[in-house]
């Protein structure tokens, strides 16, 4: 299940929505989940339902990878839909299903708060899909930047963000490696009760902990001999650049909502 | 123009109070353009000379001057800008998530301009062979290539003195030639300061001088072939010397050696010569 959730996963393509400012997209995205609960009729839903799959197409990322990788979360989507189906009692009584009936307004808010559901997790995952965590953590920390002047650590914040980005596929590749050798020695962390199979994850974690904090001392330490001292006085070599494209894509997005507006007065 | 460049001045430090003494009165000096290799067997305090000489540490008694400067907290940026250091392990001395930007970390800290920067990150990566490597995360390097990437990025900010602890460890013998001739050559080139810090002599020999370290003292300051020489007593301290030196030793009743030896090939022609004359 976790190699299917494509949900925080980059799929490099050379399409325009990757191309685009991860600010610009980081926008946008904000913008659209809020917009998303203005929507109030079938016409405004079927509109925004075009907008996400016509951004999903322009990806060039495969439509049947994208649901593929949606599949947890229909699941999550479906059981909504029948929660509310059941729940809610608005409006007159459609009709009975073995006893329980079922309200118009119950299957007019179960297809609401679904479609809303899906809208969002397809529109926020190709924020992940497009943008690297790399450029995610330098919109962020240009996003961010006017909070500097309330003292937010953004600088510090986003330095962190690409340490661990830097040292998760590290800190992997130990783990693997430890269970492997603690395997050897007969540790079994796969079969068994789970009591025992907890247990076994002791002699897998507390290396992973020791090594860890050694590394992140040694790592302090080499930053500090390559001279660095915060955020103050530094250059820095990743640029984000607003172009021609960012600001279509802008305009798009704009003409968008309006037409969003003019769906929910029909 | 020979300057001391680098002075330690009975320098004593231990990690803690509690502790034994890590470095027990060392006392040397560097001069300008040198290359000096400090050597000694694992725990002999070598990268804690190190560390000392960049502000990592500071001494408990005595005092390090590098290029002028006293090594204290309140100059260590001074220090810091002007040395360029390599670790022993190159994972965790990797702070970008790809090469291109691990080089430039260095440069981003001395808020080096951006277009420079990419010129430099370029020229350094060339002098290393990694410039095929520009966009690889660390996790899919070697642990050689990894310090081909680390000296990059010494190199990239154009240090007065680098330091190599143990930097090329994880190099085969080939690379290992090419990276310290490269290192070298710049030496020569701009007058830098080269200390590289090993316990395997085969290392030291195109060093202009050696440090040898025992139990936190300097046990010897000598030549590559004075030392090379000293088979018996390095043995004392853990030191095994290279074959060459090795055969040479033997021959010494035999063979008469104008100089001791440091390369194979010097070996070779003294020998052929020797017996040529007899
Ligand atoms: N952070 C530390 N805290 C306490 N003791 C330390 C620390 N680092 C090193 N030591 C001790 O100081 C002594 C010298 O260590 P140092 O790392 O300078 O040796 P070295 O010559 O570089 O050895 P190696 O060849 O293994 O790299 C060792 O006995 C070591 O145990
Ligand atoms: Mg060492």
């Amino acid at each position: 299940m976790a190699s299917s959730l494509i949900i925080g996963q980059y799929v490099p393509e050379e399409s325009v929505v990757h191309k685009l400012d991860p600010r610009t997209k980081i926008v946008m995205i904000f913008a659209f989940v809020i917009f998303v609960f203005f929507a109030n009729n079938g016409w405004s839903y079927l509109w925004l339902t075009a907008f996400s799959i016509g951004a999903a197409l322009s990806t060039k990322i495969k439509l049947r990878y994208i649901a593929r990788g949606l599949k947890p979360v229909w699941f999550l989507i479906v059981f909504t839909f029948l929660l509310h189906l059941f729940v809610t009692r608005e409006g007159d009584v459609l009709f009975d299903i073995i006893g329980f009936p079922i309200y118009t307004g119950a299957l007019i808010q179960g297809v609401q708060i679904s479609m809303r559901f899906f809208l969002l997790i397809l529109v926020t995952s190709m924020l992940t899909l497009t943008t690297t965590p790399i450029e995610i953590t330098d919109a962020i920390e240009t996003l961010l930047h006017p909070l500097k002047k309330v003292k937010f650590p953004v600088h510090e914040l986003a330095l962190m963000m690409s340490i661990s980005l830097r040292f998760i596929p590290t800190l992997m590749q130990e783990t693997e490696k430890i269970s492997k050798a603690q395997a050897s020695r007969g540790v079994d962390f796969r079969t068994g009760p789970l009591k025992e199979r907890i247990q076994a994850v002791v002699p897998l974690l507390v290396p992973l902990f020791v090594s860890a904090f050694k590394r992140a001392e040694e790592l302090a330490m080499a930053m500090e001999a390559r001279g660095y001292k915060g955020g103050e006085g530094r250059s820095k070599l990743r640029e984000l650049e607003v172009r021609a494209r960012d600001y279509l894509a802008v305009v798009v997005f704009i003409l968008m909502i309006v037409g969003l507006f003019l769906l929910r007065d029909m | 123009m020979q300057e001391n460049q680098i002075v330690f001045k009975n320098v004593s430090f231990r990690y803690q109070e509690d502790q034994p003494w890590v470095l027990k009165n060392v006392s040397f000096s560097i001069q300008s353009d040198e290359w000096v290799a400090i050597l000694g067997h694992n725990g002999s305090g070598k990268s804690t000379i190190a560390k000392l000489m960049n502000g990592l540490l500071f001494p408990d008694q005595g005092e390090i001057f590098v290029h002028g400067i006293e090594v204290t907290p309140e100059t260590i940026w001074d220090v810091r800008a002007k040395v360029g250091m390599v670790f022993q392990n190159p994972d965790n001395q990797f702070v970008g998530t790809t090469v291109r930007d691990d080089v430039a970390f260095g440069l981003e800290n001395r808020g080096v301009d951006r277009l420079v920067m990419i010129k430099r990150i370029k020229e350094s990566l060339e002098a290393v062979s990694m410039e095929d490597y520009l966009l690889h995360e660390p996790h899919r390097l070697s642990g050689g290539q990894k310090q081909r990437v680390a000296i990059a990025g010494v190199l990239a900010i154009q240090p007065d003195l680098i330091i190599l602890d143990e930097a090329t460890a994880m190099l085969d013998p080939r690379g290992r030639k090419e990276i310290i001739s490269t290192v070298n050559n710049l030496r020569v080139e701009t007058r830098v300061n080269l200390v590289t810090i090993t316990h395997d002599l085969n290392e030291i020999v195109d060093a202009d001088r050696v440090i040898v370290m025992n139990e936190g003292e300097v046990w010897i300051e000598t030549s590559p072939r004075e030392l090379f020489a000293k088979e018996t007593e390095l043995r004392t301290i853990g030191l095994d010397v290279p074959f060459v030196a090795k055969v040479t030793n033997r021959l010494k009743d035999t063979v008469e050696f104008s100089e001791q030896p440091l390369r194979q090939k010097e070996l070779i022609d003294t020998l052929w010569t020797f017996h040529s004359q007899t």
